[in-house]
């Protein structure tokens, strides 16, 4: 048929521009060359491994008192040594990534889920419904996150629970702005356009080309925000405000560690790192993801 | 009900199509001052015209001109400040919510930009069945496909190439994929707006020719809009000239580019660059 | 000796499948005072050449052959050198206005910059002389807009503060890439007549990129037509478009919808198939397999240039520019002369 051989190249391949942009062989291969997201990678999963481990089996024990072998350096036993009341640092370290992870997972989830169903519909509805979304946002980022969150601690009870219903609180306004510019630019694409030309709904438009669109940017958004959470759970925690003993928490053992800084430096040094690298690799492995996954979004041209 | 238009060969119903009477739409400008409104935009200022079935009207006009507000509101994707856009003798923006959503079957449309108009983050079967899904009852997935298959194949393209994303093809490939779409729900008017200026001289041929076979098998109408007289002579029967939201002439290709009336047609006749 | 000689330029791309050749083996030369269009669809590297002119190629771009501006070799050079003659000796003016201008920085800046950076003008000596290019590139009022943004303007105005930011320091050369393309057409003409004005005013050498035959017929005396990467044909462009040798040039032609044709819709005729990928050009001639002409030979030997037509030495050249001869690439001449119409 003539109008096959129209578009059949002569040579059996599809055309593309000049110098596009080469297309990723697989994310896979791109992502393993791309040296902070494998760093990154390696940080968080190092993370993510101390808290698994520390379910199955710990070194020492992170629990048990033992005014014997107190503020002891780090020997075969315990191998980074015992804090004031005996227990063991390593044991403390695994543990203590439990909490870390758990209110940075819920917190961030928290904010991740509502941040974004209101910045959708933020976009998606326009007019006051978007203004009024909006005006709270800003009203929340009013306040500064950490001090309201102690607030909110300090009133309701300090714990676990409601360090996370805090942080998750203050994570919500982040997605949500993000989310709506994202959509916002969505929305005003052609093809949103040919979704409407066919008569589907604003809500089936939102779910069905909004947000795959702007996962991405949700993605390396949340990496983000886990790594924000992880240190205000340690602020929390460290102003004693947060996780509660007996479960240790990485924020608590540096409060701990703060009045025996002249004889066992070496206290503040571990969780203080703990947290450090936890940090960081959620960092690089944020910035890696921007980089591998943003330029397949934008346009080829 | 809504009877299912009736689709015959090469000239089809003489009846009309298309009736856009009196359309205006003006747009509020943001404000500069605190103290007073802004003008309004006057987008299209008394914009009417026909289109009979089978037939096909050319919209030419430059940017500024209201070309694009004319497409959209001819598509139902926005509402005129005053006016009327009738098809097959209804009123589109009278017409409820649900009913809307039925009578889009009858017309689709076809953008500008090959790039933008395609989702990227779907298979080109995703893409092309995406009005069926809205306009009529639930097909089943084979079924679906099949309809894919045998549109892709009307306009050129491979069954292979269902399950490829747009980044895999070239500019007038995925124009050819959004005709497809356009195509699918068997409509009586496909309003294209501006939908070969973006390709390449011997691509745009390509797709021209599509275009035409297209309205021969399928007694098709076109609202070709764009700002290329001889795309549009090529394509349409009549042709209407717009300049700042009115209609400044109409009339036969043929006799509007060789013997122009109004200032603005003569300059654009005379603007284009032509070939010794 | 002519103000701008390329020999023997080809440009290497890395793409993901591997390195490919995008522009092969284009030759030309160029007056003062005289204006060379190229034309060619998407990715037959005519944007490609007017980076490689101007050193703007990507990093890992390999380019082979001699760009020569007035006897000094531009391939080579390095970027501080390079600098040097952008905006001085060499400019361009790209397609995109909008894009091309700073959004955030004044018009008065903008074209005020080159004559800060290579004339080494003060403050006020850049303003005076930047009113001046405005108001020769037709901005009216020019000396109150000065300070205004570009966001303040229309796209044809755009356009031509971007012509006066290139000629501000009064360059050899213009690299004109598609320059009216994103242009209402009634604009298009104002656009291009101004720039033939300042060619023949400065006596510049003009590069004219466009993919519009109408545009490059009214513009350019000279041309070439280009396709995957190789220049398919090339002479005075009134040859060229009244003989249309190379079988691609005919189909281009043949191609254009046509204002006034007869009566009722006509069926265009096409150039069968479509352009492939960098990395699947054949070998030899690029146009093999969709030429109607095609033979075995085609895929694997690469035409070389074949001269249909050497002007007479007493024939009066036009303005300041030899009169080209007309070459196309071919294995067969009888392709070439085929086709040959008066």
């Amino acid at each position: 048929m003539s109008r096959q051989t129209d578009t059949r190249a002569s040579v059996p391949n599809y055309p593309t521009r000049a110098f596009t942009r080469a297309q990723p062989q697989g994310f896979g291969r791109r992502a393993l060359q791309h040296r902070s997201f494998v760093l990154g990678a390696l940080l968080t999963t190092l993370l993510i491994a101390a808290a698994l481990l520390s379910f199955a089996w710990t070194p020492g024990s992170a629990y048990e008192v033992d005014m014997d072998a107190a503020l002891q350096a780090s020997s075969s036993r315990h191998w980074l040594g015992t804090d004031a009341f005996g227990r063991d640092i390593a044991s403390q370290i695994l543990v203590g990534a439990r909490a870390s992870i758990a209110v940075g997972l819920i917190a961030v989830g928290i904010g991740l889920t509502l941040g974004v169903v209101l910045g959708l519909v933020a976009a998606a509805r326009r007019g006051w419904v978007e203004e009024i979304i909006m005006r709270l946002a800003d009203f929340t980022f009013a306040f500064p996150a950490l001090l309201s969150a102690i607030m909110l601690t300090a009133v309701f009870g300090a714990g676990m629970i409601n360090a996370i219903i805090a942080i998750g609180i203050f994570n919500i306004p982040t997605f949500a702005r993000i989310t709506r510019a994202s959509a916002n630019a969505i929305w005003a694409r052609d093809y949103v356009l040919a979704a409407r030309a066919c008569g589907k709904s604003r809500s089936a438009i939102t779910l069905q080309h909004v947000l795959p669109n702007i996962a991405a940017v949700l993605v390396v958004q949340a990496t983000i925000q886990f790594a924000l959470a992880i240190l205000a759970e340690a602020a929390l925690s460290y102003l004693g405000l947060g996780t509660q003993p007996p479960q240790p928490s990485w924020g608590r053992m540096l409060s701990e560690a703060q009045t025996l800084m002249f004889q066992a430096p070496l206290l503040a040094v571990w969780p203080g790192l703990a947290i450090a690298l936890s940090v960081l690799g959620l960092n690089l492995l944020g910035d890696g993801l921007r980089d591998l996954l943003d330029p397949r979004l934008t346009r080829e041209r | 009900m809504n009877e299912p238009a009736e689709t015959s060969e090469a000239g089809t119903s003489s009846a009309i199509l298309l009736r856009v009477s009196g359309l205006k739409r003006a747009y509020s400008r943001p404000r500069t001052s605190l103290w007073r409104k802004p003008e309004p935009l006057q987008a299209l200022r008394g914009v009417s015209f026909e289109l009979q079935g089978g037939q096909s009207l050319g919209v030419v006009g430059e940017s500024g001109s209201g070309k694009s507000t004319l497409a959209r509101l001819v598509m139902a994707l926005d509402r005129p400040s005053e006016g009327r856009v009738e098809l097959l003798g209804r009123n589109l923006h009278l017409l409820s919510e649900q009913e809307l959503r039925a009578a889009r079957r009858d017309f689709q449309m076809v953008f500008q930009d090959p790039y933008g108009s395609l989702d990227p983050r779907m298979t080109v079967e995703a893409i092309v069945s995406e009005p069926l899904g809205t306009t009529h009852e639930k097909l089943s997935r084979p079924a679906r496909r099949q309809q894919v298959l045998s549109v892709l194949d009307q306009v050129g393209l491979r069954a292979q190439d269902a399950d490829k994303y747009p980044h895999e093809f070239s500019g007038g490939q995925r124009q050819r994929i959004a005709i497809a779409r356009a195509l699918i729900t068997r409509p009586r008017l496909i309003v294209a707006d501006e939908p070969v200026s973006a390709l390449d001289v011997s691509v745009q041929a390509q797709v021209l020719n599509l275009m035409q076979d297209l309205q021969r098998e399928l007694g098709l109408s076109y609202l070709f809009i764009s700002h290329d007289l001889a795309v549009v002579q090529h394509v349409c029967d009549q042709v209407i000239v717009l300049h700042q939201g009115e209609v400044v002439e109409r009339g036969t290709p043929r006799k509007l580019f060789s013997a122009p009336e109004h200032p603005y047609t003569q300059a654009l006749v005379k603007a284009a660059p032509r070939v010794i | 000796m002519a103000l701008l000689e390329v020999s023997n330029l080809t440009i290497n791309l890395q793409t993901h499948r591997g390195r490919a050749q995008a522009v092969r083996d284009v030759s030309f030369t160029l007056e003062r005072g005289a204006t060379l269009g190229l034309i060619g669809e998407s990715g037959c590297g005519k944007s490609l050449t007017a980076l490689a002119l101007m050193g703007l190629l990507p990093e890992h771009a390999q380019v082979d052959g001699s760009i020569q501006l007035d006897g000094q070799e531009l391939l080579g050079l390095s970027e501080r050198q390079l600098c040097a003659l952008r905006g001085n000796r060499m400019a361009m003016v790209f397609q995109e206005p909008m894009s091309a201008l700073n959004p955030v920085h004044s018009i008065g800046r903008q074209v005020a910059e080159p004559l800060r950076l290579h004339l080494g003008m003060s403050r006020a000596q850049a303003r005076a002389r930047a009113t001046e290019l405005l108001e020769r590139v037709g901005i009216a009022q020019a000396a109150q807009r000065l300070d205004e943004y570009p966001h303040q303007f229309s796209g044809g105005q755009r356009q031509r503060i971007m012509i006066a930011m290139a000629l501000a320091c009064g360059p050899d050369l213009l690299v004109a890439d598609e320059p009216t393309t994103a242009l209402d057409v009634t604009v298009q003409q104002r656009i291009l007549d101004l720039l033939q004005e300042l060619v023949a005013e400065h006596s510049m050498a003009l590069v004219l990129i466009s993919h519009d035959l109408g545009v490059i017929a009214q513009n350019a005396e000279q041309l070439l037509v280009m396709y995957g990467g190789t220049v398919v044909e090339s002479g005075m462009t009134e040859a060229v478009f009244a003989r249309r040798a190379h079988p691609y040039t005919r189909g281009l032609f043949a191609a254009r919808p046509q204002l006034h044709a007869a009566e009722g819709t006509v069926r265009l005729p096409t150039i069968a198939g479509a352009v492939p990928e960098l990395v699947d050009l054949p070998a030899g001639c690029p146009f093999a397999g969709r030429c109607a002409h095609t033979q075995d030979e085609c895929y694997v030997e690469r035409p070389q240039p074949r001269t249909l037509h050497q002007p007479s030495m007493a024939a009066p050249a036009s303005l300041a520019s030899w009169r080209q001869p007309h070459v196309a690439r071919c294995l067969y001449e009888q392709v070439l002369t085929a086709g040959a119409r008066t």
